[in-house]
């Protein structure tokens, strides 16, 4: 009997699947969840924000199990969070109470509560550390041993400092505009499906969960003249947020009744955008506004990235695909891109038949018949 | 696997190349001359651009100075200075007339340059027609034809628009009467400095790929009409909070205990400058 795709496709596809197995076992070296977690923080935080589910273990899982490919462990956190039941909202987190690691804003040099490098890679030189070759655990732990006797000899405030919003200030002096606060319920995307014109509170959720490489592709974009948004970045910080949810049965909500479930880890990004608004006499001005960005762990290309494109779907009127909401949102979302594309990997013999057939009568002059 | 890093980061064949494209960038004034912009260890937007001009062009008798946004102390400057230093072992200076090659980003030092000193700005848009014509082969003819109605036109609707022109900084300059160039976003109180300068400046794009220069003593004229001339950011009245100067950019501080606002130079080497002379002088003075 010969090769028959559909039906034979069973000991085939065992057969795949032990080889992928056999790819990640063959060295005999197992990488530890623990490791992962310690070690791979710049992936892991990537994948919580794509796959919108928080939570490090998991995501370190998925990373092991994926053998490193975004896509792949973005697609199991995804799937996996479809099987959580979904239990409540939690209340609106302001952003001024963050517990903040890092802080800095590129518009002003002097920011009020000054600037906080905290960890990051952007002061580094891109040379390869030779020396990564060969680490020894006394090493590590000899510097550590040093670096923590350095920081006992540091002077902490005596109370928990917040950091007031750079924004704020020019709020005062008129620069911005004052909005009434919105409190009406966001539309959840994970559970209502999007419609167009959407609104702001479903964009944002389509934004921070893209993919980190096609939001920043189309921030970038609009930076380089395929869009009218070219921000400055206002502030961005990142740090731990307490996540509070209400009490579920108690109608009347009092301040203090709510329950602290943990904290989570964001990039919260404002730029300031110079736009053009007509004044009271009905002439142009300029004005500044606000685009937002904020994601799930350190992942500050992707916040900025977003809080531009924020500012370019506010703005749909300019004739750039950057600021078409339908193009932006429709196609940045991890899943649904990665998916569609690597479908075409499947088998299309009809279809490709049927082409075959119309091309061949169109060779030969013989108009194929509209069907 | 290890492996050691060259003199200036670069292999001798990369740093030839880039001297080349600067060559023919000095022989055609403000023309933007592509070239092989090569990945570097600071991330493409950061001064790549800059870098690569001050790598090909550094030797081991130079004294280099980097400036970020008027500050010699500044994140990026110093993550620079620290890669030059590493990699070529020569003496930076944070005062303005030791240096022979100063690499900056949106700044020219309020001392002025001579013709001793090279002077590489970063430039992240090298582009000055870029906010009109998105396409980069548009642009390229757009440059050979000499058509830059749309430079004009630009500022045209910004005086329709607003009464007057509201380019910040980046506001793009006629070099040699011929190439309309984007200046790198220094204010447009630096554009001036660029007229007959003294000292050869040379300007880079590392992401964009192109290099560009203004040969000393060449004419830059910032871009303006007869009844709409150009002006630069106007500091008039105010004087630096530290050392007193006027007549140079300043940057605005607010004090978030009194709201109030004071203003100090941009060039804080300028101001260090300006405060060792006042102090000198008051001694003097003092034993007079």
């Amino acid at each position: 009997m010969g090769y028959v795709p559909v039906k034979g496709g069973t000991h085939a596809i065992e057969a795949s699947i032990n080889r992928l197995k056999y790819e990640r076992l063959k060295d005999e070296e197992i990488l530890e969840i623990k490791v992962i977690l310690s070690s791979m923080r710049g992936m892991i935080d990537q994948v919580m924000s794509e796959a919108s589910l928080y939570s490090p273990e998991l995501a370190a899982l998925a990373i092991k199990q994926a053998e490193g490919s975004m896509e792949e462990a973005v697609f199991l956190m995804r799937a996996h969070r479809s099987t959580l039941p979904r239990q409540y909202y939690s209340r609106t987190v302001e952003t001024e109470s963050m517990f903040v690691e890092r802080r800095i804003s590129a518009s002003f040099k002097d920011i009020p509560g000054g600037q906080l490098l905290g960890a990051t890679h952007d002061y580094t030189h891109r040379l390869l550390d030779f020396d990564l070759l060969e680490e020894e655990p006394g090493e590590i732990r000899r510097w550590l041993t040093d670096y923590k006797k350095q920081l006992e000899s540091a002077e902490t405030a005596q109370e928990v400092v917040y950091f007031p919003k750079v924004v704020d200030y020019l709020r005062e002096e008129g620069l911005f505009e004052i909005y009434e606060k919105n409190d009406a319920a966001p539309d959840d995307v994970t559970k209502k499906s999007l419609q167009f014109p959407s609104s702001r509170s479903a964009r944002l959720q389509i934004l921070t969960r893209g993919q980190t490489g096609a939001v920043t592709a189309l921030g970038y974009a609009s930076l380089r003249g395929y869009g009218q948004v070219h921000p400055n970045v206002g502030e961005v910080r990142v740090g731990r947020m307490p996540i509070y949810v209400d009490h579920p049965n108690e109608a009347e909500q009092d301040h203090g009744d709510e329950f602290y479930i943990g904290d989570i880890r964001i990039t919260e990004v404002e730029s300031f955008v110079p736009v053009k608004v007509k004044n009271d006499r009905n002439e142009d001005d300029l004005e500044f506004e606000i685009g937002y960005g904020i994601c799930y762990g350190q992942n500050e290309t992707k916040a900025i990235a977003m809080s531009i494109l924020d500012q370019c779907l506010e703005h749909t009127e300019a004739d750039f695909p950057t600021h078409d909401e339908e193009f932006v949102l429709l196609h940045i979302d991890s899943v649904e891109s990665t998916g569609f594309i690597s479908h075409l990997k499947m088998p299309h013999y009809v279809t490709f038949q049927s082409k075959l057939d119309s091309i061949r009568q169109v060779k030969k002059g013989v108009q194929p018949i509209e069907s | 696997m290890k492996a050691n890093t060259h003199f200036a980061f670069f292999d001798e064949g990369s740093k030839k190349e880039i001297r080349r494209a600067t060559l023919k960038a000095v022989a055609i004034p403000g023309y933007q001359v592509p070239f092989a912009s090569r990945e570097m260890p600071i991330a493409r937007g950061w001064g790549t651009g800059g870098l690569q001009l001050t790598l090909s062009l550094i030797g081991k008798t130079d004294v280099l100075k980097v400036i970020d946004q008027g500050a010699d102390e500044s994140v990026n400057a110093v993550s620079i200075k620290k890669l030059v230093q590493e990699t070529t072992g020569v003496e930076v200076t944070e005062q303005t007339e030791k240096a022979d090659l100063i690499q900056s980003r949106h700044r020219i030092p309020e001392v002025p340059l001579t013709k001793d000193q090279i002077l590489v700005l970063q430039v992240p848009m090298p582009e000055p027609l870029r906010p009109v014509e998105a396409r980069e082969y548009m642009t390229k003819r757009m440059h050979s034809e000499d058509d830059y109605s749309g430079a004009w036109l630009m500022l045209f609707e910004q005086i329709m628009k607003y009464g007057k022109t509201a380019t910040a900084a980046d506001h793009p300059v006629y070099v040699n009467g011929r190439y309309v160039m984007a200046p790198s976003p220094i204010p447009r109180f630096d554009n001036p400095k660029m007229h007959q300068s003294e000292a050869l400046i040379l300007l880079g794009a590392g992401r964009e790929k192109k290099i560009y220069a203004v040969p000393p003593y060449t004419d830059v004229a910032s871009l303006a009409f007869e009844d709409y001339p150009f002006q630069i950011e106007s500091f008039e009245g105010i004087q630096c909070y530290l050392c007193g100067a006027q007549d140079v950019f300043m940057d605005e501080l607010v004090d978030p205990e009194t709201g109030q606002t004071t203003h100090q130079c941009n060039d804080t080497s300028f101001c260090m400058e300006q405060l060792n002379n006042n102090k000198k002088a008051e001694v003097e003075s003092a034993y007079a």
